[in-house]
């Protein structure tokens, strides 16, 4: 199902968190919401939700396809919503968490006792829990309590899923896997799917499409190569992977973007480069080489390098190299 | 880790004559605070029962089943029943609001909760003869009307309500800012109503905090006397509650049933301490 808002506005006291922001999400897409702390994408998903309500405007709506929820309650609105903590209820079982979005229905529209037992064990085996019903959220780890959340999000059966800063809690490599498990999960069920995070390589990772915000408005949304290779916005260039920032590059006015991997690393003799430099420091530990180089005129640039290109070169610390850009960015000043 | 080696507190409880002091300071400081506890705390306690029972256990038995005293019993835990359930709902509302919204106001209500701790319990007793007494400001009303509330019951209760009203709320606030109200943020997503949300979701874990207030809250309200003692007007049989009864019965020199009705209201406070130090060890764990 598709997610359209429009003209959505929230301030708190003078602070400006989401500043008339439209948007929309595709149908059975995995989107990432990706932005620094206080770019607002936290609040946008909250008003997805329906726990936070947006501020009047004369064209504010929020649509779930044709359906209209801008006014329905949370309840009302059918989204599975994932909280960063995992927000599990403490006093029940990992069992009764799941089953508690089943068990609050009304008599009328409520499944038979036998009928939420399968269910709940159907969303258990699904999970990779089946042998955790009975214990209680604190016997369990972070990845499995993420799981959790997200079985106990999914029993309600929602047209929508919504996960704030999901693996923001876990280790690397219980991110990793999680990370991984989530894409294969969204893969098979092909529900829309929402996640706020702050780590651009998650969204670049995970993500069919990354919507980036920053200072509550929206910088630039597409797919996430599209997004890298084309930034909008030198707030985008500069925080979707790494970049090195060069002012006043060769008489150019405002800053000049170069991506790491765009630097070519040659001889110093070598013909057409555009400037010498010194290996500051490089590290070689990984697939690729990262060099650090002091430029001639005493600026330092990231270059990346393979390790094949490295060991060919013999390059070393302190070595004299030439330096071309392969592709520069320029953006007009905000 | 190599190299590394891991500090466990456990493995050296012993310490090392460097981080001790020496033996005469930590004799001093321990025997110091023996020595007031026992002065202050537990001399008295103990001379509550013994000059209780001094003059016999019949006579013990005589004052605690004498008429006044037992209606002081009754008025005081009618007036704790009362109370205390009427101070929890308080108590789990202003929490509620307190740790759950934001609103203009909202440190002048903190402030508010507070306010009886700070105000002296005399003063709140005044306050409400002042408000309704014969010459209070609704007095001709509630006169014209046939309602009495100060040198009666409802004077009581008021004036027992104003003096515990933070002790529920004041013991929730904490608990519930700790725990967020992100569970019950999930709750709310997952369809269930308010009533059910609170219910099932925020009542079961503020339930140990909530008991622990609902302990301190009864025993200032069985306990309490200044507030209780201006808007009383010591009517014996009538409007006295158990520590009015105490000091009437001291002031008239019948010391040993004094201190029968004393030790009666002392073991009120054992027994609450008691429940409140197995709700404490709930509570951490």
């Amino acid at each position: 199902m598709s997610i359209i808002a429009q003209h959505v506005c929230k301030s708190y006291g003078r602070y400006a968190a989401l500043d008339d922001v439209s948007v929309e999400f595709h149908t059975g897409k995995l989107v990432a919401l990706l932005g620094p702390s206080g770019s607002g994408k936290t609040t946008l998903l909250r008003i997805l939700a329906g726990l936070e309500v947006p501020d009047d405007h004369p064209r504010l709506s929020v649509r779930f396809g044709d359906r209209d929820v801008t006014n329905l309650k949370p309840g009302d609105r059918g989204v599975g919503m994932v909280f960063q903590h995992y927000a599990l209820f403490r006093n029940m079982t990992v069992f009764d968490n799941i089953a508690f979005g089943l068990t609050v229905k009304p008599r009328a529209r409520r499944p038979a006792r036998d009928e939420i037992r399968k269910r709940v064990e159907r969303l258990l085996e699904l999970v990779q829990l089946e042998a955790f019903g009975r214990r209680y959220p604190h016997q369990l780890s972070g990845g499995q309590r993420q799981r959790v959340a997200l079985a106990r999000a999914l029993a309600i059966e929602p047209q929508v899923l919504l996960l704030d800063e999901p693996f923001g809690a876990l280790d690397a490599k219980v991110r990793k896997d999680l990370r991984r498990w989530l894409r294969q999960f969204h893969d098979e069920m092909g529900i829309t799917t929402i996640f706020v995070t702050h780590d651009q390589e998650e969204a670049l990772e995970l993500a069919d499409e990354i919507v980036v915000l920053n200072q509550g408005r929206i910088e630039q949304s597409g797919e996430p190569q599209a997004i890298y290779d084309e930034p909008g916005t030198a707030f985008v260039c500069e925080f979707l992977g790494n970049v090195n920032r060069l002012d006043g590059w060769r008489d150019h006015h405002g800053p000049v973007y170069v991506r790491p991997h765009e630097v070519e690393v040659g001889f110093a003799a070598d013909e057409g480069i555009q400037t010498t430099a010194k290996v500051s420091h490089l590290f070689a530990a990984g697939p690729i080489a990262r060099l650090n180089l002091r430029l001639n005129d005493g600026r330092f640039v990231d270059a990346e390098i393979s390790r094949s290109q490295l060991e060919t070169m013999a390059l070393d610390e302190g070595d004299e190299v030439g330096l071309r850009f392969r592709n520069t960015r320029r953006f007009r000043e905000e | 880790m190599a190299g590394v080696t891991a500090y466990s507190p456990s493995a050296d409880i012993e310490l090392r004559p460097a981080q001790r002091e020496p033996w005469w300071v930590r004799f001093l400081l321990i025997g110091g605070a023996l020595l007031v506890l026992t002065v202050l705390l537990l001399l008295p306690l103990l001379t509550v029962f013994a000059e209780a029972l001094r003059r016999g256990w019949e006579i013990y038995v005589a004052a605690l089943s004498e008429p006044d005293a037992k209606s002081a019993l009754k008025l005081t835990i009618t007036v704790a029943a009362i109370v205390v359930p009427l101070n929890v709902i308080f108590g789990l509302a202003a929490a509620w609001l307190v740790t759950r919204f934001n609103f203009r106001g909202k440190s002048l209500l903190v402030t508010l909760i507070d306010l009886p701790f700070a105000v002296s319990p005399v003063v709140a007793g005044l306050i409400y003869v002042l408000l309704f007494g014969a010459h209070g400001w609704f007095g001709p009303w509630l006169q014209a009307h046939d309602i009495k509330i100060i040198f009666a019951t409802p004077g009581l209760i008021l004036a027992t309500i104003f003096i515990t009203f933070p002790f529920v709320a004041r013991e929730l606030i904490p608990v519930m800012q700790s725990q967020g109200s992100d569970a019950e943020h999930a709750a709310l997503t997952l369809g269930a109503s308010g009533w059910q949300t609170f219910w099932r979701v925020t009542l079961p874990n503020v339930k140990w905090g909530l008991f622990y207030g609902i302990i301190l809250c009864n025993a200032r309200a069985m306990g309490e006397f200044g507030a209780v003692s201006v808007v009383s007007g010591h009517l014996r049989g009538v409007t006295n509650t158990l520590p009015l009864h105490i000091e009437i019965l001291y002031n008239e020199y019948q010391f040993a049933a004094s201190f029968a009705v004393a030790s009666l209201l002392a073991l009120l406070a054992l027994v609450t301490l008691i429940a409140k130090s197995f709700l404490e060890n709930r509570l951490e764990s």
